[in-house]
C-alpha cells in the first residue's frame, strides 16, 4: 500500500503531532516503508479466525460498586503545568 | 411542500452507581472540582480501568424494561479523539457490541392515543469531564469529577415524527429507569442529556433526509424548543431549493436557536477499536434471569392495571403511573381509604396542586399518604362534605395535625342531626317569605333554581357542616309542605 | 560483596555477616564509580536507598526474615514510583514525579527492596537498542561501543555491570529478553497477566508485561516470587495461583521434551551465534532433556503483526499525554490545538512520533479491518502455532536474537532493520506466552542468550531449566572487564 505525504499529515493532525513542513517528506518514507512490511499480511488466509484481543481469551472481573478513593486533588495538582482553583487550566477552548 | 419529521434521539443517562464506572472515585454530584478524580480519572500514566458491576447490572435492567435483546457478550472500544475535558484521548464506550441490542417500548401522547417507538440499541460508556469557560485569564478550566461516571446511551430508531413525540419519548423514558432505579433522572444536574437527529422528507417519501445532529439538550423544554426551531430552518432551506448540511448544531437557549459547531466534524475519524485494557464482558443468563425477576413493577403494565383495577381513565392512570414514588403514594392512599376515583380526584387536584404551588417534591409532601386517606375516610363516611375537606387538607398541608385532630379541634363534624337540621330549614324558610312565594309560583324547572337560594342560607347557617343531602330532603320537604298549605 | 547471588546476600543479611545500610552503601558507591561509563542509571535515589537499607535492617533486627528483605535493587524507570521521577525515557514525563507506586514497586518496597534508583531505557520502551531514551543511549557493558539491548537496556547493564543484583524490566516484543541476551545476563518475561501493569507506563496493553531481571534464574525466581500475583485494579491479571518459583529449580531433567522450531535457526541467525545455542542446547542434552525439532509456521508473520499492534495500541496510550494534567508542557501556547500538537511535538522523541503515526493510520477510517483486525486474525494464528507446538513438547528452545549485540549508531538511522532483531521474541508476546533468556556464551566479547519458551503459567519449568543449564555452566557467572573501583 503507498501512502502519500498528505494523508500522513492528515494522520498526524489526528494524532496531534505536529510534523515539520521540512520533516514531511522523510515521516511518510519512513512511514511507507514501515507500511510495506506490514502489507505482508494481506497474503495470510484469516477466513473464519476470530481476532485475538487478548492472550489468554480471559473475559471481564467486575468490581462492587463502592467508593474506594479519596480527594487527592492537591498531589495530582502539584505536578499539574497550570492549574487555578482547582481546575486545569488550558488556552481558552471555542466552541 | 408538506414535509415530514423524523426524529431519533440518542439519550445520555447518568446511571446511579455510587462510584464511577472504572474507578472508585465518588459520583456524587456538586463537590469542589477536581476532588472526585482519582488517578485513574485523571488519567495517570499506568493507570487501568475495572468495570463496576452496578453499571452492567442496571444496564441490563434496562434491556429487560424495554424487552430488549441482552449482549450476553459486549465489548468495550476505545472511541479516540483529543479534547480537554477527555483526559485519556479516547472515551471507553461500546460500538460493535453493546451490552443492550434491539428493543422497544411505547409512548403515551398528550391526546392519549399511543406509539410503539424502536430502541436501536443501548451501550455503557463513561461521561468526560467539564470545561469552564467563565474568564480565567483567557484560558478554560477543566474539572474533571464528571470524567468516569457511567452513561448508559439509548439510541432510539428514527421514528419520532414531531416535538411532542419526541417529548413524550423523554418522559416515558424518564419515568421507566426512574422506575427500575438505574438512574435519578435529575436533568438539572445533567442526569439525562439529548441528542436529537433530524432530518426532513417530503410527506410519502420513504427515503430519509439529509440530518443535522442537535448535540447536548438537557431539559424536556428545550428539546421542544430546539426540535421547533430546527424543523422550521431546514424547512426554510428546503423550500428555497437549498440542501440540508450533514453537520453537528447546538441549542442555543438563550437566543432560541441551534447554530453550527466548527465543523472539525467533517475530519473526525474516531479510530474505534477493542479497548485492550478490558475484556469481553460475558453476562451469565442465570442473573440476567434474576434481574428479571427481581424488576418493579413498570409504568406500562402498572398504568394498565390502574385502568383495569381502579376503573381510572387513561389519562388519570397515565399521570398517577408516570412515576413510581406517585404511583406508591397513590396506591396507599387507595388502601388507606377505600375508593381509588375519589383517591385520584384527591392525589391529582390537591396534593400535585400543593406541589407545584409550593415547588416541592412528592417526598417533600407535608402530608402523607396515610394522613391522606384518613381524610378521605370522613369524607366517605359523610363526616365533613368535600368542601370542608379542603379546608382540613390545607391545615393538614399547614402542619396543624391529621383530618380527626383538625375537623375536632375547629369543630368542623358535619351535621347529620335531623332535629337540628329541621330547625334551620324551618329558620330560613320562615325567614324569607318572598322568595317561598315565588319559589310557589315557578314552574317545575325553574324551582331547580330557586332551591339553591335556600341551600346556600341554610350552609351559610350551619357554617359549612350541615349534610348537604339531608338539607336537600328536608327543605324538598318543607317546601311542598308550604305550597300546600298556601293551597288549602 | 557485589559478585554474590540474592540468595547468599539475604543470608548474609540474616546472618548479619552485613547490614543493607552497608550493602546499599557498596551499590551506591559503584553506580556512582562505574556508571558514567554506562549511562545504565537515570536517576539514583540515595537518601531513599539508605533509608529504606536502614529500615530493612531494623525490620531485620527485629528477626524478620524473607528472601528479598534488605536486598537492593532498581527499577526500569516505567514503573511509578511514589515521590521519585518517572521518566519513561522521555521529554515528556521529563518532570513527572508520581504520587502513586506501581503494583510491583510496592510489592517490592513491601517485601523489603532497598530501591537504587530507576534505570535508563528506550523511550517507552520503544526500541531494541536503548537509542532512544531521552538521557542518551546505554552502553553495554561487555562492549561499550554496543548498545546493551532495549528497551530495558538499563537494567540489563546495571545487573552485569553490577550495580544491582536485581531490576525490573518489561517486556512488549522482547524488551526483557533481548537486552538480558546482549548482557549476559537472565530475564524473564511472565505469562501475560501474571504480573500487574498496574502503574507500569503503558505502551501496549495488550502485550505489555513486567518481569526480573539478575544474573541467574535462581535470583530471578525471587524476585518473581514478589512480583507475581493477581491485581484486582488490573482487569487483565490473572487470578490464577503464584507458585513458588524457588521450588522446582532443582528439578531433574530428564525425560524434558525441548523443542527447537526450525524457523527459529534458519537463515538470518548469525553462524557463531547458532553454535553457541546448539553447545547450549548440548548441555540440556546432557541432562536427559530431548531435543525435538518442530515447527511454529506463522513465525516470520510476527514482525508485520507485532508493528500494527504494538504501534495501534501504543498511538492511543499516549494520547493521555496532552500537557494539560502532567508532563511536558510547550512553552507559550497559542491555542489548544497549539498545546496539544507542539507538546507532542517536543515532547516525544521520532522513534515514539513514527510508532504513534503508524498506529494512527492503521486505526484509522478504512484500514481499521485490513491492518488491525488482520493483525489480531493472524494474532491468533500465531498463538495456535504453539499451542499446537505444546502438544508434543514441554519447552521451547531457540536463540534470543539473530546475533550478538550491534554497535552504537549501526541500526539508528533504519528502523526496519531494528525491527527485525526482534524476530525470535515477538510471536511470544503475541502469544502471551512466558519467555526467557538465559546466558549461553560469548561471540567476540559479546554474549548471546538462549531463549526458553514455555506454555502459559509455566513459569517455573523455564526457570527450573534456566537454573539447571547455569549449575552446569558457568556463563551467568561471568563479569565484564572494568567493574573494578
Amino acid at each position: 500500500m503507498t501512502v502519500k505525504q498528505d494523508e500522513i499529515e492528515k494522520i498526524a493532525e489526528l494524532a496531534r503531532v505536529r510534523i515539520a513542513p521540512e520533516e514531511a517528506a522523510e515521516v511518510t518514507a519512513r512511514i511507507a516503508n514501515i507500511l510495506t512490511l506490514v502489507d505482508q499480511l494481506q497474503a495470510v488466509d484469516t477466513d473464519g479466525v476470530e481476532p485475538m484481543a487478548n492472550p489468554l481469551d480471559a473475559v471481564q472481573r467486575l468490581r462492587a460498586d463502592t467508593v474506594t478513593e479519596i480527594n487527592q486533588r492537591e498531589a495530582f495538582q502539584a505536578i499539574a503545568p497550570a492549574v487555578e482553583n482547582g481546575l486545569y487550566l488550558v488556552p481558552k477552548v471555542i466552541e | 411542500m408538506n414535509w415530514e419529521v423524523v426524529i431519533g434521539l440518542e439519550v445520555h443517562l447518568q446511571l446511579a452507581t455510587r462510584s464511577k464506572i472504572f474507578s472508585g472515585a465518588a459520583t456524587e454530584f456538586g463537590a469542589q472540582p477536581n476532588t472526585q478524580a482519582c488517578a485513574v480519572d485523571l488519567a495517570m500514566p499506568g493507570m487501568l480501568p475495572v468495570l463496576n458491576e452496578q453499571a452492567v447490572r442496571y444496564a441490563v435492567m434496562f434491556g429487560l424494561g424495554i424487552g430488549a435483546d441482552i449482549g450476553l457478550r459486549s465489548v468495550f472500544d476505545r472511541k479516540n479523539y483529543f479534547y480537554p475535558d477527555l483526559p485519556k484521548g479516547y472515551q471507553i464506550s461500546q460500538f460493535q457490541a453493546p451490552v443492550v441490542g434491539r428493543g422497544e417500548f411505547e409512548i403515551q401522547l398528550e391526546d392519549g392515543s399511543t406509539r410503539s417507538i424502536g430502541i436501536t440499541r443501548a451501550h455503557l460508556e463513561e461521561d468526560a469531564g467539564k470545561s469552564l469557560h467563565e474568564d480565567f485569564h483567557g484560558m478554560t478550566g477543566i474539572d474533571l469529577n464528571r470524567a468516569g461516571t457511567p452513561l448508559l446511551e439509548i439510541v432510539s430508531e428514527p421514528d419520532l415524527r414531531s416535538a411532542e413525540e419526541a417529548v413524550a419519548y423523554l418522559k416515558t423514558l424518564h419515568s421507566l429507569v426512574t422506575y427500575l432505579g438505574i438512574s435519578d433522572g435529575n436533568m438539572a444536574e445533567g442526569s439525562m442529556r439529548c441528542d436529537i437527529n433530524l432530518s426532513l422528507r417530503p410527506r410519502g417519501s420513504s427515503t430519509l433526509g439529509t440530518r443535522a445532529e442537535i448535540k447536548n439538550v438537557n431539559s424536556f423544554r428545550f428539546v421542544e424548543k430546539a426540535i421547533r426551531h430546527e424543523i422550521e430552518r431546514q424547512a426554510d432551506i428546503l423550500e428555497a431549493g437549498g440542501q440540508v448540511v450533514q453537520e453537528t448544531r447546538l441549542y442555543d437557549a438563550d437566543r432560541d436557536e441551534t447554530r453550527s459547531m466548527r465543523s472539525k466534524e467533517v475530519a473526525n475519524d474516531y479510530r474505534y477499536f477493542p479497548e485492550p485494557d478490558l475484556l469481553p464482558v460475558v453476562i451469565d443468563e442465570a442473573w440476567v434471569e434474576s434481574l428479571r425477576a427481581s424488576l418493579p413493577e413498570l409504568p406500562a403494565a402498572k398504568r394498565q392495571r390502574f385502568i383495569s383495577d381502579y376503573g381510572l381513565s387513561t389519562y388519570d392512570a397515565g399521570v398517577l403511573a408516570a412515576s413510581r414514588p406517585l404511583a406508591d403514594y397513590y396506591e396507599t392512599v387507595v388502601e388507606g381509604c377505600g375508593d381509588a376515583k375519589i383517591a385520584a380526584n384527591w392525589v391529582q387536584v390537591e396534593l400535585l396542586g400543593q406541589l407545584n404551588r409550593g415547588e416541592l417534591e412528592l417526598h417533600q409532601s407535608p402530608v402523607a399518604a396515610t394522613a391522606l386517606a384518613g381524610l378521605i375516610r370522613r369524607i366517605l363516611d359523610h363526616s365533613i362534605s368535600g368542601k370542608i375537606a379542603k379546608q382540613v387538607f390545607e391545615a393538614m398541608w399547614a402542619g396543624e395535625g391529621d383530618a380527626d385532630t383538625i375537623i375536632a379541634a375547629r369543630g368542623l363534624r358535619q351535621v347529620s342531626d335531623s332535629g337540628a337540621l329541621a330547625a334551620l330549614v324551618d329558620e330560613v324558610v320562615s325567614g324569607n317569605p318572598a322568595q317561598v312565594a315565588q319559589y310557589l309560583a315557578a314552574d317545575e324547572g325553574k324551582r331547580k333554581k330557586l332551591a339553591g337560594f335556600f341551600v346556600g342560607q341554610i350552609m351559610k347557617l350551619s357554617k359549612g357542616q350541615a349534610n348537604p343531602q339531608m338539607v336537600n330532603e328536608l327543605l324538598n320537604q318543607k317546601l311542598a309542605a308550604a305550597g300546600s298549605d298556601g293551597e288549602s | 560483596m557485589h559478585e554474590l547471588s540474592v540468595a547468599q546476600l539475604s543470608l548474609g543479611l540474616r546472618e548479619k555477616q552485613f547490614s543493607s545500610l552497608e550493602l546499599t552503601r557498596r551499590y551506591l558507591d559503584r553506580i556512582r564509580a562505574l556508571d558514567g561509563q554506562y549511562n545504565s542509571f537515570v536517576t539514583v535515589d540515595e537518601e531513599g536507598a539508605l533509608a529504606a537499607a536502614a529500615a530493612a535492617d531494623a525490620r531485620l533486627a527485629a528477626g524478620e526474615t524473607g528472601p528479598l528483605l534488605g536486598i537492593p535493587l532498581a527499577h526500569k524507570d516505567i514503573f511509578c514510583t511514589r515521590g521519585i521521577r518517572t521518566s519513561c525515557g522521555s521529554r515528556m514525563l521529563d518532570n513527572f514525579v508520581p504520587p502513586y507506586d506501581a503494583t510491583v514497586t510496592s510489592r517490592l518496597r513491601e517485601a523489603g527492596t532497598v530501591m537504587l534508583g530507576k534505570t535508563n531505557m528506550d523511550e517507552f520502551a520503544m526500541g531494541s537498542s536503548n537509542e532512544s531514551s531521552f538521557y542518551g543511549p546505554v552502553h553495554n557493558p561487555w562492549r561499550p561501543d554496543c548498545v546493551p539491548g532495549g528497551s530495558s537496556g538499563g537494567s540489563a547493564a546495571a545487573v552485569a555491570a553490577r550495580l544491582a543484583p536485581l531490576a525490573t524490566g518489561t517486556d512488549t516484543g522482547g524488551s526483557i529478553r533481548q537486552p538480558a541476551a546482549f548482557c549476559g545476563i537472565t530475564g524473564l518475561k511472565p505469562t501475560y497477566g501474571r504480573v500487574s501493569r498496574l502503574g507500569m507506563v503503558a505502551f501496549a496493553s495488550s502485550l505489555d508485561q513486567g518481569g526480573p531481571m539478575a544474573r541467574s534464574a535462581e535470583d530471578c525466581a525471587l524476585l518473581l516470587n514478589a512480583m507475581a500475583g493477581f491485581d484486582p485494579l488490573d482487569s487483565t491479571s490473572s487470578e490464577l495461583p503464584v507458585e513458588d518459583y524457588s521450588a522446582g529449580l532443582q528439578q531433574p531433567l530428564a525425560g524434558l521434551r525441548i523443542g527447537l522450531p526450525r524457523e527459529y535457526f534458519g537463515q538470518g541467525l548469525d553462524a557463531a551465534t547458532g553454535e553457541r545455542i546448539h553447545a547450549a542446547l548440548a548441555l540440556l542434552e546432557q541432562q536427559g532433556a530431548k531435543l525435538v525439532d518442530i515447527s511454529l509456521p506463522h513465525t516470520g508473520l510476527s514482525i508485520p503483526t507485532y508493528y500494527i499492534i504494538a504501534p495501534a495500541e501504543a498511538s492511543t496510550n499516549l494520547s493521555r499525554f496532552d500537557g494539560v494534567r502532567y508532563g511536558y508542557r510547550c512553552t507559550q501556547p497559542q491555542n489548544l490545538h497549539d498545546l496539544y500538537t507542539r507538546s507532542r511535538q517536543e515532547g516525544f522523541g521520532d522513534e515514539v512520533k513514527r510508532r504513534i503515526l503508524v498506529g494512527t493510520y492503521a486505526l484509522s477510517a478504512g484500514y481499521y479491518d485490513a491492518y488491525y483486525k488482520k493483525a489480531q486474525q493472524v494474532r491468533r494464528l500465531i498463538r495456535q502455532d504453539f499451542l499446537d507446538a505444546f502438544d508434543a513438547v514441554d519447552v521451547i528452545a531457540g536463540p534470543t536474537t539473530p546475533g550478538p549485540a550491534f554497535a552504537l549508531g549501526a541500526k539508528g538511522s533504519d528502523p526496519l532493520a531494528m525491527y527485525l532483531e526482534d524476530v525470535y521474541t515477538l510471536a511470544v508476546n503475541l502469544a502471551g506466552l512466558p519467555g526467557m533468556s538465559v546466558p549461553a556464551g560469548m561471540v567476540d566479547g559479546r554474549p548471546v542468550g538462549l531463549q526458553l519458551i514455555g506454555q502459559h503459567f509455566q513459569e517455573a519449568r523455564l526457570l527450573n531449566v534456566g537454573h539447571q543449564l547455569q549449575q552446569a555452566s558457568d556463563w551467568h557467572l561471568q563479569a565484564p572487564a572494568g567493574g573494578e573501583q
